[in-house]
Protein backbone atom coordinates (compact mmCIF):
# COMPACT_ATOMS: atom_id res chain seq x y z
CA UNK A 1 0.00 0.00 0.00
CA UNK A 2 2.90 2.48 0.88
CA UNK A 3 4.41 1.90 -2.53
CA UNK A 4 0.99 2.68 -4.38
CA UNK A 5 0.52 6.02 -2.36
CA UNK A 6 4.09 6.49 -3.78
CA UNK A 7 3.05 6.16 -7.00
CA UNK A 8 -0.14 8.81 -6.59
CA UNK A 9 2.43 11.66 -5.60
CA UNK A 10 4.34 11.00 -8.39
CA UNK A 11 1.12 11.53 -10.76
CA UNK A 12 0.77 14.88 -9.25
CA UNK A 13 4.02 15.71 -8.77
CA UNK A 14 4.50 17.30 -12.52
CA UNK A 15 1.54 19.45 -11.64
CA UNK A 16 3.00 20.97 -8.42
CA UNK A 17 6.39 21.40 -10.06
CA UNK A 18 4.41 23.26 -13.00
CA UNK A 19 2.98 25.56 -10.80
CA UNK A 20 6.07 25.75 -8.02
CA UNK A 21 8.08 26.73 -10.63
CA UNK A 22 5.64 29.68 -12.02
CA UNK A 23 3.73 30.86 -9.26
CA UNK A 24 5.56 29.91 -6.04
CA UNK A 25 9.21 30.41 -6.83
CA UNK A 26 8.25 33.86 -8.40
CA UNK A 27 5.78 34.59 -6.10
CA UNK A 28 8.35 34.57 -3.01
CA UNK A 29 10.84 36.07 -4.85
CA UNK A 30 8.26 39.57 -5.24
CA UNK A 31 7.71 39.35 -1.51
CA UNK A 32 10.94 39.43 -0.70
CA UNK A 33 11.73 42.10 -3.38
CA UNK A 34 8.95 44.18 -2.48
CA UNK A 35 11.43 45.23 0.64
CA UNK A 36 14.21 45.23 -1.75
CA UNK A 37 16.13 48.51 -4.33
CA UNK A 38 16.28 45.89 -6.84
CA UNK A 39 16.17 47.52 -10.00
CA UNK A 40 15.46 44.42 -12.56
CA UNK A 41 19.07 44.53 -14.12
CA UNK A 42 21.73 44.12 -11.24
CA UNK A 43 21.70 40.53 -9.39
CA UNK A 44 22.06 42.91 -5.59
CA UNK A 45 19.07 43.50 -3.76
CA UNK A 46 19.52 45.52 -0.94
CA UNK A 47 17.19 45.30 1.80
CA UNK A 48 15.86 48.21 2.07
CA UNK A 49 13.04 47.15 4.81
CA UNK A 50 9.49 49.29 4.60
CA UNK A 51 10.95 52.04 2.66
CA UNK A 52 8.87 51.33 -0.58
CA UNK A 53 5.89 50.53 1.28
CA UNK A 54 6.89 54.31 2.62
CA UNK A 55 7.60 55.97 -0.31
CA UNK A 56 4.42 54.30 -1.92
CA UNK A 57 2.11 55.87 0.59
CA UNK A 58 3.43 59.73 -0.27
CA UNK A 59 3.25 59.02 -4.03
CA UNK A 60 -0.16 60.96 -5.07
CA UNK A 61 -0.74 58.52 -7.82
CA UNK A 62 -0.58 55.40 -5.57
CA UNK A 63 -3.78 57.08 -3.87
CA UNK A 64 -4.94 57.76 -7.51
CA UNK A 65 -4.84 54.48 -8.58
CA UNK A 66 -6.07 52.86 -5.11
CA UNK A 67 -9.45 55.09 -5.61
CA UNK A 68 -9.60 54.06 -8.66
CA UNK A 69 -9.43 50.45 -8.37
CA UNK A 70 -12.03 51.03 -5.28
CA UNK A 71 -14.74 53.01 -8.00
CA UNK A 72 -14.01 49.81 -10.66
CA UNK A 73 -15.15 47.83 -7.34
CA UNK A 74 -18.23 49.72 -7.33
CA UNK A 75 -19.49 49.52 -10.77
CA UNK A 76 -18.20 45.72 -11.48
CA UNK A 77 -20.48 44.91 -8.03
CA UNK A 78 -23.71 46.76 -9.18
CA UNK A 79 -23.93 46.96 -12.99
CA UNK A 80 -22.73 43.61 -14.35
CA UNK A 81 -24.10 41.51 -11.08
CA UNK A 82 -27.93 43.98 -11.93
CA UNK A 83 -27.10 43.07 -15.84
CA UNK A 84 -26.59 39.28 -15.24
CA UNK A 85 -29.08 38.29 -12.79
CA UNK A 86 -31.67 40.28 -14.88
CA UNK A 87 -30.91 38.31 -17.99
CA UNK A 88 -30.20 35.41 -16.05
CA UNK A 89 -33.86 35.33 -14.80
CA UNK A 90 -35.19 35.87 -17.96
CA UNK A 91 -33.29 33.33 -19.91
CA UNK A 92 -34.74 30.55 -16.86
CA UNK A 93 -38.44 30.90 -18.40
CA UNK A 94 -37.55 30.71 -21.55
CA UNK A 95 -37.26 27.07 -22.52
CA UNK A 96 -37.19 27.13 -26.19
CA UNK A 97 -34.38 29.70 -27.62
CA UNK A 98 -32.38 29.77 -24.41
CA UNK A 99 -29.34 28.22 -25.43
CA UNK A 100 -29.67 29.93 -28.68
CA UNK A 101 -29.58 33.29 -26.63
CA UNK A 102 -27.06 32.34 -24.08
CA UNK A 103 -24.48 31.62 -26.76
CA UNK A 104 -25.38 34.81 -28.44
CA UNK A 105 -25.06 37.12 -25.13
CA UNK A 106 -22.15 34.90 -24.07
CA UNK A 107 -20.31 36.16 -27.37
CA UNK A 108 -18.35 39.31 -25.65
CA UNK A 109 -16.86 37.34 -23.15
CA UNK A 110 -15.19 34.33 -24.80
CA UNK A 111 -13.47 37.39 -27.31
CA UNK A 112 -10.00 38.72 -26.96
CA UNK A 113 -9.51 41.51 -24.32
CA UNK A 114 -7.37 43.00 -27.02
CA UNK A 115 -9.46 43.35 -30.12
CA UNK A 116 -12.82 44.33 -27.45
CA UNK A 117 -10.84 47.08 -26.27
CA UNK A 118 -9.39 48.28 -29.81
CA UNK A 119 -13.12 47.55 -31.50
CA UNK A 120 -14.31 50.22 -28.58
CA UNK A 121 -11.40 52.40 -28.79
CA UNK A 122 -11.96 53.17 -32.69
CA UNK A 123 -15.26 52.71 -33.77
CA UNK A 124 -17.14 53.59 -31.05
CA UNK A 125 -15.50 56.19 -28.99
CA UNK A 126 -13.08 57.48 -31.57
CA UNK A 127 -14.57 61.22 -32.46
CA UNK A 128 -13.05 61.07 -35.72
CA UNK A 129 -14.02 58.14 -37.36
CA UNK A 130 -16.27 56.11 -34.57
CA UNK A 131 -20.18 56.39 -33.38
CA UNK A 132 -19.17 59.80 -31.20
CA UNK A 133 -17.82 61.10 -34.00
CA UNK A 134 -21.22 60.16 -36.25
CA UNK A 135 -23.40 61.90 -33.29
CA UNK A 136 -21.54 64.63 -33.43
CA UNK A 137 -22.09 65.38 -37.12
CA UNK A 138 -26.08 65.13 -36.40
CA UNK A 139 -25.73 68.85 -35.14
CA UNK A 140 -27.44 68.02 -32.37
CA UNK A 141 -26.40 71.04 -30.65
CA UNK A 142 -23.92 69.67 -28.84
CA UNK A 143 -20.50 67.81 -28.83
CA UNK A 144 -19.45 64.72 -27.36
CA UNK A 145 -15.71 64.56 -26.68
CA UNK A 146 -13.42 61.65 -26.68
CA UNK A 147 -14.03 59.88 -23.54
CA UNK A 148 -11.13 58.16 -23.03
CA UNK A 149 -8.83 61.13 -22.92
CA UNK A 150 -11.86 62.68 -20.59
CA UNK A 151 -10.11 63.22 -17.00
CA UNK A 152 -14.04 62.74 -15.27
CA UNK A 153 -15.16 59.98 -17.31
CA UNK A 154 -12.23 57.89 -18.75
CA UNK A 155 -12.09 55.06 -16.37
CA UNK A 156 -15.78 54.92 -16.59
CA UNK A 157 -15.37 54.43 -20.22
CA UNK A 158 -12.73 52.14 -20.03
CA UNK A 159 -14.93 49.89 -17.79
CA UNK A 160 -18.13 50.11 -19.19
CA UNK A 161 -15.83 48.43 -22.57
CA UNK A 162 -14.75 45.33 -19.60
CA UNK A 163 -18.22 45.14 -18.27
CA UNK A 164 -19.64 45.00 -21.85
CA UNK A 165 -17.15 42.13 -21.98
CA UNK A 166 -17.89 40.51 -18.34
CA UNK A 167 -21.49 40.73 -17.37
CA UNK A 168 -22.74 37.37 -19.69
CA UNK A 169 -20.12 35.41 -17.76
CA UNK A 170 -21.78 36.43 -14.50
CA UNK A 171 -25.54 35.60 -16.24
CA UNK A 172 -23.80 32.00 -17.73
CA UNK A 173 -22.94 31.28 -13.67
CA UNK A 174 -26.46 32.72 -12.40
CA UNK A 175 -28.43 30.90 -14.65
CA UNK A 176 -27.14 27.89 -13.78
CA UNK A 177 -27.36 28.31 -10.39
CA UNK A 178 -31.24 29.08 -10.94
CA UNK A 179 -31.84 26.17 -12.58
CA UNK A 180 -30.68 23.63 -10.09
CA UNK A 181 -33.28 25.13 -7.51
CA UNK A 182 -36.11 22.42 -7.10
CA UNK A 183 -38.98 22.66 -9.19
CA UNK A 184 -41.24 21.45 -6.62
CA UNK A 185 -40.25 24.66 -4.32
CA UNK A 186 -41.29 27.30 -7.09
CA UNK A 187 -44.20 25.16 -7.60
CA UNK A 188 -45.15 25.36 -4.25
CA UNK A 189 -44.53 29.34 -3.73
CA UNK A 190 -46.60 29.49 -7.03
CA UNK A 191 -49.67 27.38 -5.89
CA UNK A 192 -49.60 29.48 -2.35
CA UNK A 193 -49.85 33.07 -4.89
CA UNK A 194 -46.76 34.30 -4.38
CA UNK A 195 -45.71 37.04 -7.19
CA UNK A 196 -43.25 37.04 -9.41
CA UNK A 197 -40.58 38.90 -7.18
CA UNK A 198 -42.02 37.18 -4.20
CA UNK A 199 -40.98 33.80 -5.19
CA UNK A 200 -37.15 35.56 -6.40
CA UNK A 201 -37.28 36.94 -2.62
CA UNK A 202 -37.89 33.21 -1.11
CA UNK A 203 -37.31 30.70 -3.22
CA UNK A 204 -34.68 31.08 -5.56
CA UNK A 205 -32.66 33.67 -4.00
CA UNK A 206 -31.98 31.74 -0.99
CA UNK A 207 -30.96 28.77 -3.37
CA UNK A 208 -28.56 30.69 -5.24
CA UNK A 209 -26.90 32.71 -2.77
CA UNK A 210 -23.96 30.48 -2.28
CA UNK A 211 -22.97 31.43 -5.74
CA UNK A 212 -23.93 34.51 -5.71
CA UNK A 213 -21.44 35.42 -2.85
CA UNK A 214 -19.11 33.57 -4.51
CA UNK A 215 -18.84 35.77 -7.31
CA UNK A 216 -19.03 38.75 -5.25
CA UNK A 217 -15.89 37.71 -3.91
CA UNK A 218 -14.24 36.70 -7.30
CA UNK A 219 -15.58 40.26 -8.48
CA UNK A 220 -13.63 42.17 -5.69
CA UNK A 221 -10.29 40.24 -6.26
CA UNK A 222 -10.79 40.69 -9.70
CA UNK A 223 -11.27 44.53 -9.20
CA UNK A 224 -8.08 44.73 -7.47
CA UNK A 225 -6.18 42.87 -10.44
CA UNK A 226 -7.93 44.98 -13.70
CA UNK A 227 -5.44 45.65 -15.56
CA UNK A 228 -6.02 45.01 -19.64
CA UNK A 229 -8.72 47.35 -20.50
CA UNK A 230 -7.08 50.67 -18.77
CA UNK A 231 -3.44 49.55 -20.17
CA UNK A 232 -5.06 48.59 -23.77
CA UNK A 233 -7.77 51.96 -23.85
CA UNK A 234 -5.87 54.82 -21.73
CA UNK A 235 -2.52 52.95 -20.29
CA UNK A 236 -3.53 55.18 -17.14
CA UNK A 237 -3.62 58.00 -18.85
CA UNK A 238 -4.43 60.90 -19.48
CA UNK A 239 -2.12 62.34 -16.97
CA UNK A 240 -2.55 59.05 -14.53
CA UNK A 241 -6.33 59.88 -14.04
CA UNK A 242 -7.22 56.14 -15.31
CA UNK A 243 -4.37 54.54 -13.43
CA UNK A 244 -5.00 51.37 -11.55
CA UNK A 245 -2.56 49.53 -8.88
CA UNK A 246 -1.88 47.35 -11.86
CA UNK A 247 -0.63 49.58 -14.40
CA UNK A 248 0.89 51.78 -11.67
CA UNK A 249 2.87 48.19 -10.83
CA UNK A 250 3.44 47.63 -14.53
CA UNK A 251 5.00 51.16 -15.15
CA UNK A 252 7.33 50.72 -12.15
CA UNK A 253 8.54 47.56 -13.15
CA UNK A 254 9.08 48.54 -17.48
CA UNK A 255 9.43 51.91 -17.64
CA UNK A 256 11.44 53.27 -14.39
CA UNK A 257 13.12 50.11 -13.42
CA UNK A 258 11.66 50.15 -9.73
CA UNK A 259 11.06 46.19 -9.50
CA UNK A 260 10.90 46.91 -5.59
CA UNK A 261 8.24 49.54 -5.81
CA UNK A 262 6.48 47.61 -8.84
CA UNK A 263 6.77 44.45 -5.84
CA UNK A 264 5.25 46.45 -3.38
CA UNK A 265 2.31 47.62 -5.62
CA UNK A 266 1.66 43.85 -6.33
CA UNK A 267 1.73 43.10 -2.89
CA UNK A 268 -0.82 45.52 -1.45
CA UNK A 269 -3.22 44.29 -4.60
CA UNK A 270 -2.70 40.68 -3.73
CA UNK A 271 -3.45 41.87 -0.02
CA UNK A 272 -6.60 42.83 -1.01
CA UNK A 273 -7.21 39.48 -2.69
CA UNK A 274 -6.02 37.45 -0.53
CA UNK A 275 -8.62 38.99 2.29
CA UNK A 276 -11.52 38.35 0.03
CA UNK A 277 -10.08 34.91 -0.86
CA UNK A 278 -9.87 33.98 2.82
CA UNK A 279 -13.57 35.08 3.29
CA UNK A 280 -14.20 33.02 0.43
CA UNK A 281 -12.53 29.70 2.01
CA UNK A 282 -14.54 30.53 5.57
CA UNK A 283 -18.10 30.91 3.02
CA UNK A 284 -17.13 27.40 1.11
CA UNK A 285 -15.92 25.76 4.47
CA UNK A 286 -19.41 26.20 5.99
CA UNK A 287 -21.41 25.99 3.36
CA UNK A 288 -19.67 22.36 3.12
CA UNK A 289 -20.80 21.09 6.59
CA UNK A 290 -24.41 22.46 6.04
CA UNK B 1 -53.81 37.55 -18.07
CA UNK B 2 -53.78 41.43 -19.48
CA UNK B 3 -50.63 41.64 -17.18
CA UNK B 4 -49.16 38.44 -17.93
CA UNK B 5 -49.21 39.79 -21.86
CA UNK B 6 -47.15 43.28 -20.62
CA UNK B 7 -44.90 41.12 -18.25
CA UNK B 8 -44.11 39.28 -21.43
CA UNK B 9 -43.66 42.00 -23.87
CA UNK B 10 -41.44 43.86 -21.68
CA UNK B 11 -39.51 40.54 -21.21
CA UNK B 12 -38.49 40.42 -24.60
CA UNK B 13 -37.70 44.25 -24.87
CA UNK B 14 -34.85 44.11 -22.03
CA UNK B 15 -34.13 40.73 -24.17
CA UNK B 16 -34.03 42.62 -27.81
CA UNK B 17 -31.64 45.67 -25.79
CA UNK B 18 -29.61 43.28 -24.21
CA UNK B 19 -29.00 41.05 -27.64
CA UNK B 20 -28.60 44.70 -29.37
CA UNK B 21 -25.73 45.86 -26.69
CA UNK B 22 -23.86 42.96 -27.28
CA UNK B 23 -24.13 42.89 -31.36
CA UNK B 24 -23.89 46.39 -32.25
CA UNK B 25 -20.31 46.70 -31.87
CA UNK B 26 -19.42 43.63 -34.11
CA UNK B 27 -22.10 45.10 -36.38
CA UNK B 28 -19.93 48.07 -36.63
CA UNK B 29 -17.48 45.58 -37.26
CA UNK B 30 -18.21 43.42 -39.80
CA UNK B 31 -19.89 46.40 -42.36
CA UNK B 32 -16.68 48.67 -41.71
CA UNK B 33 -13.98 46.08 -42.87
CA UNK B 34 -15.54 45.79 -46.09
CA UNK B 35 -15.38 50.16 -45.90
CA UNK B 36 -12.63 52.60 -47.52
CA UNK B 37 -11.54 55.03 -44.55
CA UNK B 38 -12.83 58.16 -45.43
CA UNK B 39 -16.49 56.58 -46.09
CA UNK B 40 -16.70 55.53 -42.23
CA UNK B 41 -15.90 58.68 -41.73
CA UNK B 42 -18.76 59.91 -43.40
CA UNK B 43 -21.36 57.35 -41.38
CA UNK B 44 -19.99 54.58 -39.82
CA UNK B 45 -23.41 52.77 -39.41
CA UNK B 46 -24.59 52.93 -43.22
CA UNK B 47 -23.93 49.37 -45.17
CA UNK B 48 -20.98 49.29 -47.61
CA UNK B 49 -21.92 50.88 -50.90
CA UNK B 50 -19.67 48.28 -52.73
CA UNK B 51 -17.50 45.49 -50.77
CA UNK B 52 -14.01 46.86 -50.49
CA UNK B 53 -11.53 43.85 -49.80
CA UNK B 54 -8.16 45.42 -49.74
CA UNK B 55 -8.62 46.34 -46.37
CA UNK B 56 -8.07 42.94 -45.60
CA UNK B 57 -5.01 42.51 -47.40
CA UNK B 58 -3.10 45.28 -45.93
CA UNK B 59 -4.42 43.95 -42.25
CA UNK B 60 -3.17 41.10 -43.37
CA UNK B 61 0.01 42.15 -44.09
CA UNK B 62 0.86 44.85 -41.71
CA UNK B 63 -0.13 42.79 -38.75
CA UNK B 64 2.14 40.34 -40.06
CA UNK B 65 -1.19 37.55 -39.33
CA UNK B 66 0.84 35.01 -41.18
CA UNK B 67 3.69 34.77 -38.25
CA UNK B 68 0.70 35.52 -35.76
CA UNK B 69 -1.54 32.78 -36.41
CA UNK B 70 0.94 30.35 -36.72
CA UNK B 71 2.35 32.19 -33.18
CA UNK B 72 -1.28 31.66 -31.96
CA UNK B 73 -1.48 27.90 -33.16
CA UNK B 74 1.71 27.04 -31.60
CA UNK B 75 0.79 28.76 -27.96
CA UNK B 76 -2.21 27.08 -27.72
CA UNK B 77 -1.49 23.46 -28.74
CA UNK B 78 1.56 23.55 -26.42
CA UNK B 79 -0.48 24.92 -23.71
CA UNK B 80 -3.60 22.52 -23.87
CA UNK B 81 -1.56 19.55 -24.40
CA UNK B 82 0.83 20.30 -21.21
CA UNK B 83 -2.20 21.08 -18.99
CA UNK B 84 -4.23 17.68 -20.56
CA UNK B 85 -1.37 15.82 -19.55
CA UNK B 86 -0.21 16.90 -16.52
CA UNK B 87 -3.76 17.93 -15.10
CA UNK B 88 -5.12 14.61 -16.11
CA UNK B 89 -2.88 12.42 -14.33
CA UNK B 90 -3.14 14.82 -11.03
CA UNK B 91 -7.06 15.07 -11.38
CA UNK B 92 -6.61 10.97 -11.29
CA UNK B 93 -4.69 10.58 -8.17
CA UNK B 94 -6.98 13.23 -6.51
CA UNK B 95 -10.36 12.20 -7.70
CA UNK B 96 -9.90 8.37 -7.05
CA UNK B 97 -7.32 7.48 -4.73
CA UNK B 98 -7.19 7.67 -1.12
CA UNK B 99 -3.15 8.72 -0.04
CA UNK B 100 -1.69 10.97 2.55
CA UNK B 101 -1.24 14.25 2.07
CA UNK B 102 -3.89 14.74 -0.43
CA UNK B 103 -5.80 17.37 1.53
CA UNK B 104 -2.58 19.17 1.68
CA UNK B 105 -2.60 18.70 -2.22
CA UNK B 106 -5.99 19.88 -2.91
CA UNK B 107 -5.15 23.26 -0.56
CA UNK B 108 -1.88 23.98 -2.36
CA UNK B 109 -3.91 24.20 -5.79
CA UNK B 110 -6.94 25.77 -4.38
CA UNK B 111 -4.33 28.37 -2.74
CA UNK B 112 -2.16 28.48 -6.34
CA UNK B 113 -5.45 29.25 -8.25
CA UNK B 114 -6.42 32.58 -6.12
CA UNK B 115 -2.83 33.75 -6.34
CA UNK B 116 -2.68 37.01 -8.83
CA UNK B 117 -0.48 36.99 -12.35
CA UNK B 118 0.89 40.51 -11.01
CA UNK B 119 2.56 38.71 -7.95
CA UNK B 120 4.81 36.15 -9.89
CA UNK B 121 5.07 38.14 -13.34
CA UNK B 122 7.70 40.80 -12.46
CA UNK B 123 10.39 37.92 -11.00
CA UNK B 124 9.52 35.42 -14.08
CA UNK B 125 10.27 37.97 -16.28
CA UNK B 126 14.15 38.35 -14.99
CA UNK B 127 14.01 34.54 -14.80
CA UNK B 128 12.91 34.65 -18.47
CA UNK B 129 15.78 37.36 -19.22
CA UNK B 130 18.27 35.48 -17.46
CA UNK B 131 17.43 32.36 -19.17
CA UNK B 132 17.14 34.15 -22.79
CA UNK B 133 13.37 32.92 -22.79
CA UNK B 134 12.33 36.42 -23.78
CA UNK B 135 10.27 36.04 -27.35
CA UNK B 136 10.12 32.40 -27.15
CA UNK B 137 6.29 31.41 -27.75
CA UNK B 138 7.18 28.41 -26.01
CA UNK B 139 8.06 29.57 -22.89
CA UNK B 140 5.23 31.54 -23.02
CA UNK B 141 2.95 28.52 -23.20
CA UNK B 142 4.66 27.21 -20.33
CA UNK B 143 2.99 29.93 -18.12
CA UNK B 144 0.16 29.87 -19.50
CA UNK B 145 -0.28 26.07 -18.75
CA UNK B 146 0.96 26.86 -15.35
CA UNK B 147 -1.78 29.15 -14.51
CA UNK B 148 -4.39 27.15 -16.04
CA UNK B 149 -3.72 24.49 -13.97
CA UNK B 150 -4.87 24.56 -10.73
CA UNK B 151 -8.37 24.76 -12.61
CA UNK B 152 -7.80 22.27 -14.89
CA UNK B 153 -7.25 19.86 -11.96
CA UNK B 154 -10.05 20.75 -10.56
CA UNK B 155 -12.38 20.02 -13.43
CA UNK B 156 -10.36 17.17 -14.32
CA UNK B 157 -10.70 15.77 -10.31
CA UNK B 158 -14.89 16.34 -10.25
CA UNK B 159 -15.08 14.15 -13.86
CA UNK B 160 -12.69 11.67 -12.49
CA UNK B 161 -14.92 11.75 -9.38
CA UNK B 162 -17.76 10.63 -11.59
CA UNK B 163 -15.94 7.51 -12.43
CA UNK B 164 -17.22 4.30 -10.78
CA UNK B 165 -14.63 2.61 -9.10
CA UNK B 166 -15.49 -0.62 -10.00
CA UNK B 167 -15.24 -0.21 -13.54
CA UNK B 168 -11.37 -0.09 -12.25
CA UNK B 169 -11.31 -2.57 -9.88
CA UNK B 170 -12.94 -5.19 -12.03
CA UNK B 171 -10.14 -4.75 -14.90
CA UNK B 172 -7.51 -5.33 -12.03
CA UNK B 173 -8.65 -8.23 -11.32
CA UNK B 174 -8.78 -9.36 -15.23
CA UNK B 175 -5.26 -8.77 -14.57
CA UNK B 176 -4.72 -5.20 -16.11
CA UNK B 177 -1.80 -3.40 -15.02
CA UNK B 178 -2.38 0.02 -13.88
CA UNK B 179 -0.85 1.64 -17.49
CA UNK B 180 -4.06 -0.50 -18.84
CA UNK B 181 -6.46 0.70 -16.12
CA UNK B 182 -5.52 4.37 -16.47
CA UNK B 183 -5.76 4.38 -20.57
CA UNK B 184 -7.98 2.01 -21.70
CA UNK B 185 -10.80 2.18 -18.78
CA UNK B 186 -10.45 5.20 -16.98
CA UNK B 187 -9.14 7.68 -19.40
CA UNK B 188 -12.04 7.31 -21.80
CA UNK B 189 -14.67 7.74 -19.19
CA UNK B 190 -13.63 11.12 -18.73
CA UNK B 191 -13.22 12.27 -22.19
CA UNK B 192 -15.92 15.13 -21.66
CA UNK B 193 -13.55 16.35 -19.34
CA UNK B 194 -10.80 16.35 -21.27
CA UNK B 195 -12.56 18.35 -24.03
CA UNK B 196 -14.30 20.56 -21.66
CA UNK B 197 -10.46 21.45 -20.34
CA UNK B 198 -8.84 21.88 -23.66
CA UNK B 199 -11.16 24.09 -24.98
CA UNK B 200 -11.37 26.00 -21.75
CA UNK B 201 -7.25 26.52 -22.07
CA UNK B 202 -7.37 27.09 -26.02
CA UNK B 203 -10.11 30.01 -25.66
CA UNK B 204 -7.45 31.39 -22.37
CA UNK B 205 -4.49 30.87 -24.14
CA UNK B 206 -5.56 32.65 -27.27
CA UNK B 207 -7.20 35.75 -25.79
CA UNK B 208 -4.13 36.18 -23.30
CA UNK B 209 -2.63 39.82 -23.04
CA UNK B 210 -0.91 40.40 -19.84
CA UNK B 211 1.27 37.91 -20.54
CA UNK B 212 2.01 37.53 -24.15
CA UNK B 213 2.49 41.16 -24.58
CA UNK B 214 5.02 41.53 -21.23
CA UNK B 215 7.06 37.97 -22.70
CA UNK B 216 6.88 38.38 -26.60
CA UNK B 217 8.96 41.27 -27.65
CA UNK B 218 9.30 41.63 -31.69
CA UNK B 219 7.50 41.09 -34.27
CA UNK B 220 8.15 37.68 -35.17
CA UNK B 221 7.33 36.87 -31.95
CA UNK B 222 3.89 37.84 -32.01
CA UNK B 223 0.59 36.05 -31.58
CA UNK B 224 -2.23 36.95 -33.78
CA UNK B 225 -3.70 39.28 -31.38
CA UNK B 226 -0.56 41.06 -30.39
CA UNK B 227 -0.20 41.40 -34.60
CA UNK B 228 -3.50 43.02 -34.58
CA UNK B 229 -2.67 45.27 -32.05
CA UNK B 230 0.31 46.63 -33.87
CA UNK B 231 -2.02 47.69 -36.36
CA UNK B 232 -3.54 50.32 -33.50
CA UNK B 233 -0.42 52.04 -32.82
CA UNK B 234 1.84 54.21 -34.81
CA UNK B 235 1.81 55.47 -38.24
CA UNK B 236 -0.91 53.37 -39.26
CA UNK B 237 -3.52 54.48 -36.52
CA UNK B 238 -6.03 56.19 -38.62
CA UNK B 239 -6.94 53.75 -41.35
CA UNK B 240 -10.32 52.81 -39.60
CA UNK B 241 -11.26 49.73 -42.25
CA UNK B 242 -7.79 48.24 -42.27
CA UNK B 243 -8.57 47.72 -38.34
CA UNK B 244 -11.78 46.64 -38.60
CA UNK B 245 -10.83 43.97 -41.19
CA UNK B 246 -8.23 43.18 -38.67
CA UNK B 247 -10.57 42.72 -35.87
CA UNK B 248 -13.28 40.25 -37.82
CA UNK B 249 -10.32 38.51 -39.03
CA UNK B 250 -9.28 37.90 -35.38
CA UNK B 251 -12.89 37.52 -34.21
CA UNK B 252 -13.93 34.51 -36.82
CA UNK B 253 -11.70 31.68 -35.87
CA UNK B 254 -12.37 32.16 -32.47
CA UNK B 255 -16.42 32.85 -32.85
CA UNK B 256 -16.34 29.61 -35.13
CA UNK B 257 -14.29 27.90 -32.42
CA UNK B 258 -16.87 28.95 -29.88
CA UNK B 259 -20.21 28.47 -31.53
CA UNK B 260 -19.26 24.72 -32.49
CA UNK B 261 -17.77 24.00 -28.83
CA UNK B 262 -20.79 26.33 -26.70
CA UNK B 263 -21.81 23.45 -24.44
CA UNK B 264 -18.31 22.70 -23.37
CA UNK B 265 -16.87 26.84 -22.76
CA UNK B 266 -20.38 26.97 -20.90
CA UNK B 267 -19.39 23.77 -18.76
CA UNK B 268 -16.13 24.34 -18.10
CA UNK B 269 -17.15 28.30 -17.01
CA UNK B 270 -19.83 27.18 -14.47
CA UNK B 271 -18.05 23.81 -13.44
CA UNK B 272 -17.36 25.20 -9.80
CA UNK B 273 -18.81 28.08 -9.06
CA UNK B 274 -22.27 26.65 -9.03
CA UNK B 275 -22.78 24.23 -6.35
CA UNK B 276 -24.47 20.87 -7.54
Amino acid sequence: MKKQEAKYILFILPAILVTASVVVIPGINTIYSSFTSWNGFSSDKNFIGLTNYMSLFQDKYFWIALKNNIIWLALFLTIPVLIGMVGALLLLNRRRGRNLLQMTLLIPYVLAPVVNAMIWKNIIYSPTSGIIGFINSLNLGFTIGNPLISKSYGLIAVAAVDIWHFWSYLMIIYLAALRQVPGDQVEAATVDGATYFQRFRYVYFPNIRPTVSLMTIMIIIFSFLAFDYVQLMTQGGPAHYTELLSTLAYSFAFSERKLGMASAVSMIMSFFGLIASFIYMKLSKKEERE
Amino acid sequence: MKNRKYAIVIQWIIIAILIFAVLFPLYLVIINAFKEHADIVLNPISFPGSLYFDNFVKAWRTGSFTTGFLNSLRLVIVAAAIVLIVSSFAGYALGMKRFKGKGLVLSYFLLIMTIPVQLFLFPLYGIFAKLNLIGNIYAVAYVIAAINMPLAIMLMRTFFIGVPLQLEESAKLDGANTRQVLFKIVFPCVKPGFITVAVIVILNAWNEYLISSTFLQGEKNFTATLGYLSLNGGAVTFDQGMKMAGALMIVAPILLFFLSMQRYVVDGLTAGSVKE
